[in-house]
């Protein structure tokens, strides 16, 4: 077969230090599906943002249709007919799928938006795309928007697209659909190049796989002689254990009661809606859905970062049999719960605390004579993040902008270690040993690599930037203990280890919560999977016995009525009808 | 459709440059300021005619010629040192406080009131610690009232302090009529409230003031929990509501901070060196505190020697004015514009090289940074030059993970 586009020696670096491709030699044969497979930060995207006319290469040549080209700008790209469709899309908001796709055309005189309309209807049927061009791109799903971006590339007469981890933020029906109309696409005789870092999908849709490590090209391999253990082996390096080792839980008690919670998203529409679930102390709550369904607004509910509109985050401080201290409570608090006989001495005595000196209730507060006799049940829709995550509940939010909150990216590692305890103490200065010890015993405990611990944190790879948030979360103990997209953009040796450390805390008997986007983790790690649809429970189902496809229903139950219909499935509502 | 193959590689392309060599910043931006003084030298002896040493001669000349020009140079490099001192705590926490102008004049405009109605009337030392209080109250509230509408309703701060800057000078216009009413519009000195002269010299007080103040900022910025704050802040407030820092509150504290050392350069400006106010004690100084703040990256030991280039450059060229006999300052001015536009704009090549054709194995040879080619580069570049690049770094920090 004829080479679409052969790759020779491509070198771009970036800096000195980091160099992205070296040396990259591969091809792209007419009427393929090759699958870019790589880790984050192998070089997959840069390498064909070279394609596209990002990025200019440092060296090497570039070869399409058996000519050598130079690609400096998109448009030469679009010239030869290259078309990549980009993780973010690049869409207005405000325009139609119809005018988007017009957007930039320099066709001479004037062109009708009715014809373009006409011809994106065509090219749909033809590829098997569902697409209404007159809708307008903010009221589209994820998946629609997607098609728009892969029509807007074929409509510019593109042979050979390029796909940047499409399957990212699809529910598996759709990303099914998809590779139904990516097979269509060949069989059109087009040429497509995936870049993904999920195995299964490189083994179902692609006819061969090349593979990336640290921006070297390891090889490349046709699909059918070739299984996920040794494809992972190359992206990797070594051999590596896909096992997550879930314990059951020991004695799950209820920690954390979320009752009819609502909270709004800054539109001001509410993004949960009247969400009651309970979170056990010991196990591991997965909560799956399709990114934008509520969860980051959950999640800083119960933090105290977004107001709750109603309901109650309800906490049972696993107290019992714990010592009272002055850290959370003072001596008038602690003289009132005596009386309400909260408390009882070590040998088993109700603590009776009228007629005692103060001095005297100091001492036997501070030699951890005064326990509590139950668990302390606290609300905590009204308090201050602050006094939440004093109490424990600590937030390890991850989200795509995982320097945006949590961590400062200009600020050192000790610095950012700091942020949590920079407050104590009645000194004017900051004290940095205690922030210094703890950077340093997290990067040797969870081999963060780094110069020093004085680097700023964005200068730190996404891998290890998120070793650093989650062990500065669980370094103080925490009771609950929420990640939100912890393992987003990190490598398979990183994603694993921060599932273990999950695992780690949940054998500590802390709450977790999971916030993932991979189902085959969710199912794998969680022992209670929460699904949300348009800020509702769509379910709560035992993670050991559910399937990947139930889940996925369960993601698009509340989805719009359209969106299931453009998916072929069929909706809640129109199931209650037949029942 | 250009199907031709193109094997033409672009003549120069952009690549981001490591910074880890503390040294190559602080090369590029010494090699900015000679270029931008060989520059300075070769449009004097276009336009002007003059030798250009001549020209550098009566520059060290008007700024260190004799003990009374390096009392003016130390003088106004204290005054400046205050403004940029005064800004820099809101400009860490991105907080673009451009009303140091007016916050600046209601705090000498204060000090004027007690100098005009409590002149003669209360002791004159009492009298000073008076105007003190009411300058430095006043200056924080002309920064108070923007900070707050900020913090509760999100406000612009940078056109809410640029307006707040033309209230302030309306407000003295309107006071000076009043009380030098038919005459010239400017206001009598006061020979009450002045700040005491030490050793002959009625600027030491400024300049002593100025010198503890860095001191003071530079610990504050750099050790202090409120100083961590500010950065936190500054660098993403939603970790620093994730970790729960109260945000207005920092806000409203810092602002009036700020506002509470521009109303002591106000007083020093007042009863220390012009014993009068009008609407330009602060002279624009407001905004070149911007220019030194930013240029010495908010380190408040770094700025002594931003300002000092700022003060240089405008009592040389001042003096090179009066040499070759231009009434005007016209060229002073846009020579003085073109230098710190060479400057900042020598920030982008502190975070890129350029690569050019055919040299691309040159990895060694140093980025070329700054003669003609550096400031064809800078020139269109506004001042904002600074503003994008951060973002831009950013990108590429983006597309380094990918």
């Amino acid at each position: 077969m004829e080479n679409a586009i052969e790759l020779k020696n491509i070198t771009k670096a970036f800096g000195t230090k980091v160099i992205a491709n070296k040396n990259v030699s591969l091809d792209l044969k007419k009427g393929e599906i090759l699958s870019l497979l790589g880790e984050n930060g192998s070089g997959k995207t840069t390498l064909m943002n070279m394609i596209a006319g990002i990025y200019y290469p440092d060296e090497g040549q570039i070869f399409v249709n058996g000519k050598e080209v130079t690609i400096k700008s998109p448009k030469d790209a679009l010239d030869l007919k290259i078309g990549m469709v980009h993780q973010h899309f690049k869409l207005v908001d405000v325009f139609t799928a119809a005018q988007n796709i017009a957007l930039g055309m320099k066709d001479k005189g004037h062109y009708s938006i009715k014809k373009v309309s006409a011809e994106v209807s065509e090219m749909g049927a033809r590829y098997g795309f569902v697409i209404d061009p007159n809708k307008m791109i903010h009221t589209m799903s994820v998946s629609e928007k997607q098609t728009v971006e892969i029509i807007k590339v074929l409509y510019r007469g593109a042979d050979i697209l390029i796909l940047d981890e499409p399957t990212a933020v699809l529910t598996p029906q759709e990303i099914k659909k998809l590779f139904d109309v990516l097979r269509e696409m060949r069989k059109d005789g087009k040429s497509i190049v995936i870049i993904t870092h999920k195995l299964n999908e490189v083994m179902e849709i692609s006819d061969r796989v090349a593979v990336l490590r640290k921006g070297e090209h390891i090889g490349t391999v046709l699909t059918s002689e070739t299984n996920e253990k040794q494809l992972t082996e190359m992206m990797v390096g070594q051999k590596v254990d896909l096992e997550i080792d879930r314990k059951d839980p020991v004695d799950p008690k209820p920690r954390l009661l979320i009752e009819h919670m609502t909270v709004k998203n800054r539109d001001g529409l509410n993004a949960i809606e009247d969400v009651s679930f309970t979170i056990n102390g010991g196990e591991i709550l997965g909560i799956a859905g399709i990114s934008g369904n509520g969860q980051k607004e959950l999640l800083e509910g119960i933090a105290g970062l977004q107001k709750v509109e109603s309901g109650d985050v309800i906490f049972h401080n696993p107290k019992k049999n714990k010592p009272v201290t002055f850290f959370h409570k003072d001596l008038k608090k602690i003289k009132k719960m005596a009386a309400e006989g909260c408390f009882h001495y070590p040998d088993g005595t109700k603590v009776d605390l009228t007629g005692k000196s103060k001095k005297e209730i100091v001492r036997l507060v501070n030699e951890e004579q005064i326990l509590f006799y139950e668990d302390e049940i606290i609300d905590l829709r009204h308090r201050t993040p602050r006094e939440i995550q004093e109490l424990g509940i600590k937030l390890s939010f991850v989200p795509e902008d995982r320097l945006n909150m949590g961590l400062v990216g200009n600020m050192s590692i000790i610095d950012n270690m700091a942020l949590r305890s920079y407050r104590k103490g009645k000194s004017i200065f900051v004290n940095k040993k205690r922030p210094k010890s703890l950077a340093d015993k997290i990067i040797s405990d969870l081999e963060v690599v780094t110069p020093s611990d004085m680097t700023p944190v964005r200068r730190l790879s996404g891998g290890n930037v998120q070793k650093v948030l989650v062990g500065r979360e669980i370094s103080s103990s925490p009771k609950v203990l929420m990640a939100a997209y912890p393992v987003r953009g990190l490598d398979i040796n990183s994603s694993y280890l921060i599932y273990n450390l999950l695992n780690e805390q949940k054998e500590k008997n802390v709450a977790v919560v999971f916030v993932g986007e991979d189902l085959d983790v969710l199912l794998a790690l969680s022992d209670r999977l929460l699904v949300l649809s348009g800020g509702k429970v769509a379910g709560i189902v035992d993670a050991r016995t559910v399937t990947k496809e139930e889940v996925g229903m369960m993601m698009l139950s509340r989805a719009k009525a359209e969106d299931a219909e453009a998916l072929n499935l069929p909706t809640t509502e129109k199931k209650e009808d037949v029942e | 459709m250009n199907q031709a193959p193109k094997t033409r590689e672009p003549l120069f392309h952009l690549v981001k440059r490591d910074v880890t060599k503390k040294w190559i910043p602080w090369a590029i931006r010494a090699g900015a300021v000679v270029a931008a003084f060989i520059l300075l030298g070769l449009m004097s002896l276009i336009s002007l005619g003059v030798n250009p040493f001549k020209v550098y001669k009566y520059m060290f000349e008007g700024a260190f010629g004799d003990s009374f020009r390096v009392m003016r140079l130390l003088r106004d490099l204290a005054i400046l040192l205050l403004f940029a001192l005064a800004v820099t705590p809101a400009f860490k926490m991105k907080f673009w406080n451009i009303g140091a102008e007016g916050q600046v004049l209601m705090g000498g405009f204060a000090c004027m009131i007690c100098m005009f109605y409590l002149g003669g009337k209360v002791n004159d030392v009492l009298l000073i610690f008076i105007s003190l209080a009411a300058s430095v109250l006043m200056g924080a509230i002309w920064a108070g009232i923007p900070a707050l509408f900020k913090a509760k309703w999100n406000t612009n701060e940078t056109l809410f302090t640029l307006m707040m800057n033309y209230v302030a000078i309306q407000i003295i216009l309107y006071t000076i009529k009043i009380w030098a009413p038919g005459g010239t519009g400017t206001l009598t000195p006061s020979a009450y409230g002045n700040l005491p002269a030490i050793g002959g010299e009625h600027f030491w007080f400024s300049i002593i003031v100025a010198l503890v103040m860095t001191a003071v900022m530079f610990v504050y910025l750099r050790y202090t929990k409120h100083g961590y704050e500010i950065n936190v802040v500054g660098e993403s407030e939603n970790t620093a509501r994730y970790i729960g820092i109260n945000v207005r509150k920092v806000v409203i504290r810092t602002l009036l901070l700020s506002g509470l050392i521009c109303g002591l350069t106000g007083f020093l400006l007042v009863a220390g060196i012009d014993h009068t106010v009008s609407s330009t004690t602060a002279g624009g100084r407001g905004f070149t505190a911007i220019l030194v703040s930013w240029l010495a990256k908010f380190n408040p030991i770094a700025m002594i020697f931003t300002s000092l280039l700022v003060v240089f450059l405008s009592k040389g060229m001042d003096e090179v004015m009066t040499q070759v006999g231009v009434t005007n300052s016209f060229f002073s001015q846009v020579v003085t514009g073109i230098t710190f536009l060479m400057i900042i704009g020598c920030e982008f090549f502190i975070n890129y090289r350029v690569v050019f054709r055919h040299r691309k194995n040159d990895e060694a040879a140093p980025a070329a940074p700054i003669p003609e080619a550096a400031a064809d580069t800078a020139a269109p570049a506004p001042t904002t030059e600074e503003v994008p690049i951060p973002s831009e770094t950013t990108q590429a920090n983006a597309a380094e993970e990918e």
